[in-house]
């Protein structure tokens, strides 16, 4: 089966190549960082030292759910709909685990101490934790989308041995929200992050940013290999989409309730500095009201059912989610729970062009897996419709 | 369906070995909490610091602590004021204490400056969420760093909510113009703090702070009513920095 990934077009390799080369250009930033120092290279400081890295941890961990909303009717409602975007969905979750795996691995200080998590396991510490949901999770969707794939290719049903392990994944992929939401949530003092809505919010902006960039992924396949998971799946994902992102702005509001209408002061100053600008300080008020109406722009060609049932305004719709929710949990998450600092005062964070790169880096990884996975996944399918192995 | 002698047996077998292992083993239980109380030392020691920011006057009177920390403990002089890394140091009173801070207060003691430094917590949230044990509470409170176990996260400086730990932006080595053959130096990477002279203490000494500051901050155990820490706190008013948080900070200051 591995076989197809080593066979496509030259756009494959073209495509394969790009990304290389993005990996090799984060490896040098990286690497430099180490010798000259993270201070020489990096925006971050000694008041925010979580920037884009751990905020790209807190997004393509959501990204990964694109999975569990479908794995899950598929499995447990066997809703037949989901038959061709399963195995999609769980290589999908797999490269993008990966990602969010990268983004923790690229903030340590010392790499060649990061074992030290395993060798001297911490258990109140949350990062252990999340070390073992998240590798779980990888492993757990890269042995149910192979096992079921290979079943696929040598045209059987999967082995019963798989069914208990296919349960384990979908009850597992929730975990990996509620612990990367716990890494924030449990901190004294970050008045941003130090609420219980913390954790349902990773849920919602999950269960509809991750579809949303599966669907967008799902249609460029097609649009490129000319596989089709079918208009049912993309319809009901697109479903699934607007309830998960509408709850999600809820929940936003709940927060924004709590915070003024308490009117304590150090639990609005996250938001109004954010938002409004704090102390004369408005380096992300633009980004955060784009992040805004680009919801708003989502939301309005969700729910009106002839747009969401539009392939242009559907694919519009997604990427204007896949935004909004980047701009607000994949990078102003970080300086809201970071800003203002202990002092009360503001110090801005201006992500640089290496540690962009070194982001982007860590994206390039999740999507060479992604591309490699789904092209034999693809290759399989669509030789089984042909009746015949085909090269492309 | 009735019991065959067989399984009647076996489970008469079960619970009879299973009630000998329990009785055994609370014994056994009962006797090590006995033994671990009388070992317990009787006077627990929890060190802790008050600090007279009445007294602390010219920049002078701080320049001489924290010099004193920082020579001694190869603290880089970082120029680059976001990415310093400092042990102990000087702010204002409205900084240091946002949450206590008034606009009606004296403009004195708004503006009065205060030395900052860990608050070596009782309650550390530093200490809970460090994934490997690098930072850890001593028996006596001291809140250390290994800086050669620290894999440099940085989850222990999301958690502080006092801004007192540091990261090593730079490699410290260049920032510095003297070494303590004494203390380590640190490498880029690591988290470093203040560590309350933890080998001092050992020897029976106090901090370099404290004997630079020459009376003006007070140091020793809480638990022993005649230490010059507990007399301060008993004879003036002290606050400590965002007690909302409970925390339980073990720096005081006497305003």
């Amino acid at each position: 089966m591995f076989e197809y990934a080593l066979k496509g077009k030259p756009r494959y390799w073209i495509w394969l190549g790009f990304l290389a080369t993005l990996i090799l250009i984060a490896f040098y930033f990286w690497n430099l960082e180490h010798h000259i120092g993270a201070g020489r290279l990096l925006g971050l400081h000694r008041d925010l030292t979580w920037g884009l890295h751990i905020g790209q941890l807190a997004f393509f961990v959501g990204a990964a759910a694109g999975a569990v909303m479908i794995v899950l009717p598929y499995y447990f409602h066997n809703y037949k709909e989901f038959a061709k975007i399963t195995v999609l969905a769980e290589f999908f979750a797999v490269g993008m685990v990966l990602i969010a795996m990268l983004s923790v691995f690229v903030v340590m200080g010392q790499p060649p101490r990061v074992f030290y998590v395993l060798l001297y396991p911490t258990p109140n510490s949350i990062i252990f934790y999340d070390l073992i949901v998240l590798s779980g999770y990888l492993i757990l969707n890269l042995i149910c989308g192979w096992t079921v794939l290979h079943a696929e290719y040598k045209g059987v049903k999967y082995p019963a041995w798989l069914k208990p392990i296919i349960y384990l994944a979908i009850l597992w992929g929730p975990s990996i929200h509620i612990v990367t939401a716990f890494l924030l949530q449990g901190l004294p003092g970050r008045d941003y992050w130090l609420t219980a809505i913390m954790a349902p919010r990773f849920l919602a902006t999950a269960f509809s940013a991750g579809p949303a960039l599966l669907i967008v992924l799902a249609l460029l396949a097609k649009k490129l290999t000319g596989f089709d998971v079918g208009q049912k799946a993309i319809d009901t994902i697109a479903k699934i989409i607007t309830y998960a992102f509408i709850i999600n702005l809820l929940f936003f509001g709940f927060e924004v309730f709590t915070a003024f209408y308490s009117g304590i002061e150090h639990h609005k100053a996250p938001i109004i500095y954010l938002f409004f600008g704090y102390e004369g300080h408005t380096e992300y008020v633009g980004l955060m009201w784009f992040s805004m109406i680009l919801a708003l722009i989502a939301v309005v060609l969700l729910v009106i059912p002839s747009l969401r049932r539009n392939e242009t305004t559907l694919v519009l719709a997604c990427l204007a989610i896949i935004a909004s929710i980047w701009i607000e949990k994949g990078f102003a998450l970080m300086i809201g729970g970071f800003t203002p600092n202990p002092f009360h005062t503001v110090t801005p964070y201006i992500p640089t062009f290496p540690e962009f790169m070194i982001a982007v880096g860590t994206w390039a990884v999740g999507f060479t897996i992604v591309t490699i996975l789904w092209k034999i996944a693809i290759s399989v399918y669509q030789s089984k419709e042909k009746g015949v192995f085909i090269r492309s | 369906m009735a019991i065959s002698r067989r399984d009647f047996l076996k489970v008469i077998g079960i619970t009879g070995v299973t009630s000998a292992v329990a009785t055994i083993g609370g014994v056994l239980i009962g006797r090590g909490e006995d033994i671990l109380k009388e070992i317990k030392p009787a006077s627990k020691v929890r060190w802790a610091m008050a600090i007279d920011t009445r007294q602390f006057k010219t920049d002078e009177d701080f320049q001489k602590v924290i010099e004193a920390c920082h020579k001694a403990h190869n603290v880089p002089n970082i120029p680059d004021p976001i990415r310093q890394v400092k042990w102990i140091w000087v702010d204002t009173f409205e900084k240091a204490f946002p949450t206590i801070e008034h606009e009606y207060i004296s403009e004195e003691i708004k503006k009065r400056k205060v030395l900052l430094l860990c608050n070596h917590c009782d309650n550390p949230p530093c200490v809970r969420v460090c994934p490997v044990k690098a930072t850890f509470r001593r028996p006596d409170g001291v809140v250390v760093q290994d800086m050669h176990r620290c894999i440099g996260c940085k989850f222990c400086m999301a958690a502080c909510p006092y801004g007192s730990r540091n990261y090593n932006f730079y490699p410290p080595r260049e920032f510095l113009s003297q070494v303590n053959p004494e203390y380590p130096t640190r490498t880029t990477g690591v988290v470093e703090k203040c560590i309350l002279c933890y080998e001092r203490l050992d020897e029976g000494k106090q901090p370099y702070c404290v004997e630079a500051s020459e009376g003006k901050m007070f140091f020793g155990n809480l638990n022993d009513p005649d230490s010059p820490v507990r007399k301060a706190i008993l004879e003036n008013i002290v606050i400590v920095r965002k007690p909302e948080l409970t925390t339980k900070p073990m720096v005081f200051y006497i305003i």
